[in-house]
């Protein structure tokens, strides 16, 4: 009776586990085949949707630019991850700068759809004397499948495009760092749809120089999901609770026979 | 059933996500070959100007020569590089003669260091700044292969040899499908260079930079030479039709256009049954355009019936807009008849303005993808496999174990009472 208790535990314990713990060990950074060789994290930024340079997850991209230049990356997110950008941009010396500017963080799918953000700051002014800036997109949690017709985030490439969209004329061209980095939460069943794609939607055989794609067992989405653990632990837990209650009916059933 | 059909999927969906990763990056990486290796023609300003001290104390001529030793130093080994210089031999006063001075001090090809330094070490600053001769220039010295091409121009003043506006020249040359970009490097904070360098840059989809100190000249060239050394697809040129009859077939692949405001574009792409097709266009801003703008791709059948679209508007300063599309087309039923392919028109249109003095040809720079990936696409039951999640279930699955459990023991209960009776 101990060691079923023990085991039931055990089950409960390991589904919970793997259940938080299944998104985020997809999320490790380690070299893929089809990144075009950068196992490390991108010190250049692509200067158009073709060149985006690839970031996995967690993984800072730098970059070192001139003001006025469009920097793109391009990152994979799968299925029920909910992706958040943040782009920090150093600015230049406040004493060569004339004014305010305006950055901007924009999020496009793998079609170069613009994806909307939830939350987070995707446009923002420095002052005229700020050191540096940060920007922040939240996309809407990615879904297994959508129809052709609707704009829903699906698993696949999303590029980022940072640039500044207001400044002083005198300002274009003065050299700024810029970092990018794309995480991901579990969003969970809430946003759970059945179907899948025919294939992620990363840019196509033509622009496969930057295709981005998740670093170690690759796209998810096809068989995985955590409804496995919940079915099996309570398939585990009704049969334990048949037991109890079996036994609960025998245990005062016997003792007159023994007796 | 439906889990083999689903395990199919998913295999496919991940067979087909690799096909596409591996097979164009090993091609794209093969650079060995002469032709495709991407070449660079840096073109340096070697006028008068250039003589004057305000780059760490040194002279505009002695960064830039310092500046370029460091950067051939850092040439990837892939890469053919060229210097071109203007200004460097007519120091008189006839416009005319100034005007046509631009020389090739180093050729475009596979690069001697030790070489391409003595040739630099020997300039001295002379003439005048015929910014847009000298790209022409370096335009021609980049012919030939299919490989990248970039111009970086150095430069510390503007062109003084209207009316040829190199502006201008910098879109002629863009829109000769050459897939030439020009990255302007300016040595002085000034309104009218800014102005033009700035100009040239987004003509061709290139970047500005203002310099003020050696090492960030050196830093910015070696950044810009190694962007011309990383794989990247090059673009098919395709020109669309004014209406679907006629248009273009275009397989799976990257093409570029050329579409004026307001003006549509189609193309054709047939789909087989079982096929996804994906598109998505960018059209870019490469010249002074209105804040408002937009584009619009739509997939519609050779009857006439739109079947989806994609549209982007925007506002602001942008590099390109952007939208895509995609149409699952339902595999066959019967799989007696040979699969008869859908042809599937898209139309690109776009909502660009301009002010009344901004040219309008050539035509916007318009860039096309066009993927058609094999397998279905269909929505299923919402829950994965029909299998469930949560504490609810777990609850039901508790109960329903516990109760059968109970009744079972009952029953065995009764069952032993009423042996026993017996």
């Amino acid at each position: 009776m101990c060691t079923t208790r023990v085991m039931a535990a055990a089950a409960l314990a390991a589904a919970a586990l793997l259940t938080t713990a299944g998104p985020a060990a997809a999320d490790s950074p380690s070299p893929s085949p089809s990144v075009s060789g950068s196992s490390s994290a991108p010190t250049q930024a692509g200067t158009s949707f073709r060149t985006a340079a690839v970031l996995q997850q967690d993984q800072p991209g730098t970059a070192d630019a001139s003001t006025g230049d469009y920097l793109y990356w391009v990152f994979p997110a799968d299925a029920g991850q909910t992706p958040t950008v943040r782009a920090t941009v150093t600015l230049p010396e406040a004493a060569t700068r004339h004014g305010a500017a305006t950055w901007q963080v924009d999020v496009y799918d793998g079609l170069r759809r613009r994806q909307a953000c939830t939350h987070g700051s995707q446009t923002r002014t420095a002052a005229a004397d700020a050191a540096s800036v940060e920007l922040k997109c939240t996309l809407r949690p990615v879904r297994a499948w959508s129809e052709p017709w609707a704009n829903d985030p699906l698993p696949g490439s999303y590029y980022v495009r940072l640039t500044v969209t207001g400044l002083p004329d005198e300002d274009l061209g003065l050299p700024v760092h810029a970092e990018a980095e794309a995480t991901a939460a579990d969003a969970g069943g809430a946003h759970a749809v059945d179907g899948t794609l025919a294939a992620p939607l990363v840019p196509g055989t033509a622009t496969a120089a930057t295709a981005a794609a998740p670093s170690d067992d690759g796209w998810s989405s096809g068989w995985w999901t955590d409804r496995w653990l919940w079915t099996v632990g309570g398939g585990v837990l009704a049969s334990l609770a048949a037991i109890g209650g079996y036994a609960l009916t025998r245990g005062t059933g016997r003792r007159p026979v023994r007796a | 059933m439906i889990i083999s059909k689903r395990l199919a999927a998913g295999v496919c969906a991940l067979l087909a996500a690799l096909a596409v990763g591996f097979s164009p990056t090993g091609a794209a990486a093969d650079e060995t070959d002469p032709a495709q290796s991407p070449k660079v023609d840096l073109v340096l300003d070697v006028s008068g100007s250039m003589r004057t001290r305000d780059i760490d104390g040194q002279s505009r001529m002695a960064a830039a020569k310092q500046a370029f030793n460091e950067v051939l130093d850092a040439v990837p080994s892939d890469v053919q590089l060229g210097i071109r210089t203007l200004g460097a031999d007519y120091p008189g006063n006839d416009r005319k003669t100034g005007c046509k001075d631009t020389a090739q001090l180093y050729p475009v090809g596979p690069l001697d260091r030790t070489e391409a330094k003595t040739a630099v070490a020997t300039l001295a600053p002379t003439g005048w700044t015929p910014i847009g001769p000298a790209l022409l220039k370096a335009a021609d010295d980049l012919k030939g292969g299919d490989a990248t091409r970039r111009i970086v121009l150095i430069t510390d003043g503007e062109d003084t040899c209207a009316p040829l506006d190199p502006c201008e020249v910098a879109r002629s040359i863009a829109a000769q499908g050459t897939h030439l970009v020009v990255d302007t490097l300016g040595l002085v904070p000034d309104a009218k260079i800014r102005k033009q360098l700035t100009c040239i840059a987004e003509a061709t989809g290139g970047t500005y930079s203002s310099v003020q100190h050696t090492d960030e000249l050196a830093g910015r060239v070696t950044q810009l030479v190694d962007r011309a050394a990383d794989p990247v697809a090059v673009p098919v040129a395709t020109e669309g039709a004014a209406q679907c009859t006629g248009a273009p077939q275009l397989k799976a692949g990257l093409y570029t256009d050329r579409e004026r405001f307001s003006e549509h574009r189609w193309y054709r792409v047939d789909v087989l049954p079982g096929q996804e097709l994906r598109a998505s266009v960018s059209v870019g801003a490469d010249r002074a355009v209105n804040q408002d703008y937009g584009v619009l791709l739509r997939a519609v059948t050779a009857s006439g019936r739109e079947i989806v679209r994609g549209e982007q508007s925007g506002n602001g300063r942008t590099d390109v807009i952007s939208s895509g599309l995609r149409y699952p087309k339902a595999p066959q039923d019967d799989d007696d008849t040979e699969p008869a392919p859908e042809t599937v028109c898209l139309q690109v249109s776009n909502s660009f303005s301009a002010p009344a003095s901004v040219k309008t040809t050539p035509g916007l720079p318009v860039e096309l993808t066009v993927d058609l990936v094999k397998a279905p696409d269909a929505a299923s039951d919402v829950a994965a496999f029909g299998l469930g999640r949560g504490w609810w279930l777990l609850g039901a699955l508790v109960l329903t174990g516990f109760l059968a459990g109970v009744l079972w023991g009952w029953i065995a209960r009764w069952r032993v009472a009423v042996w026993r009776t017996n």
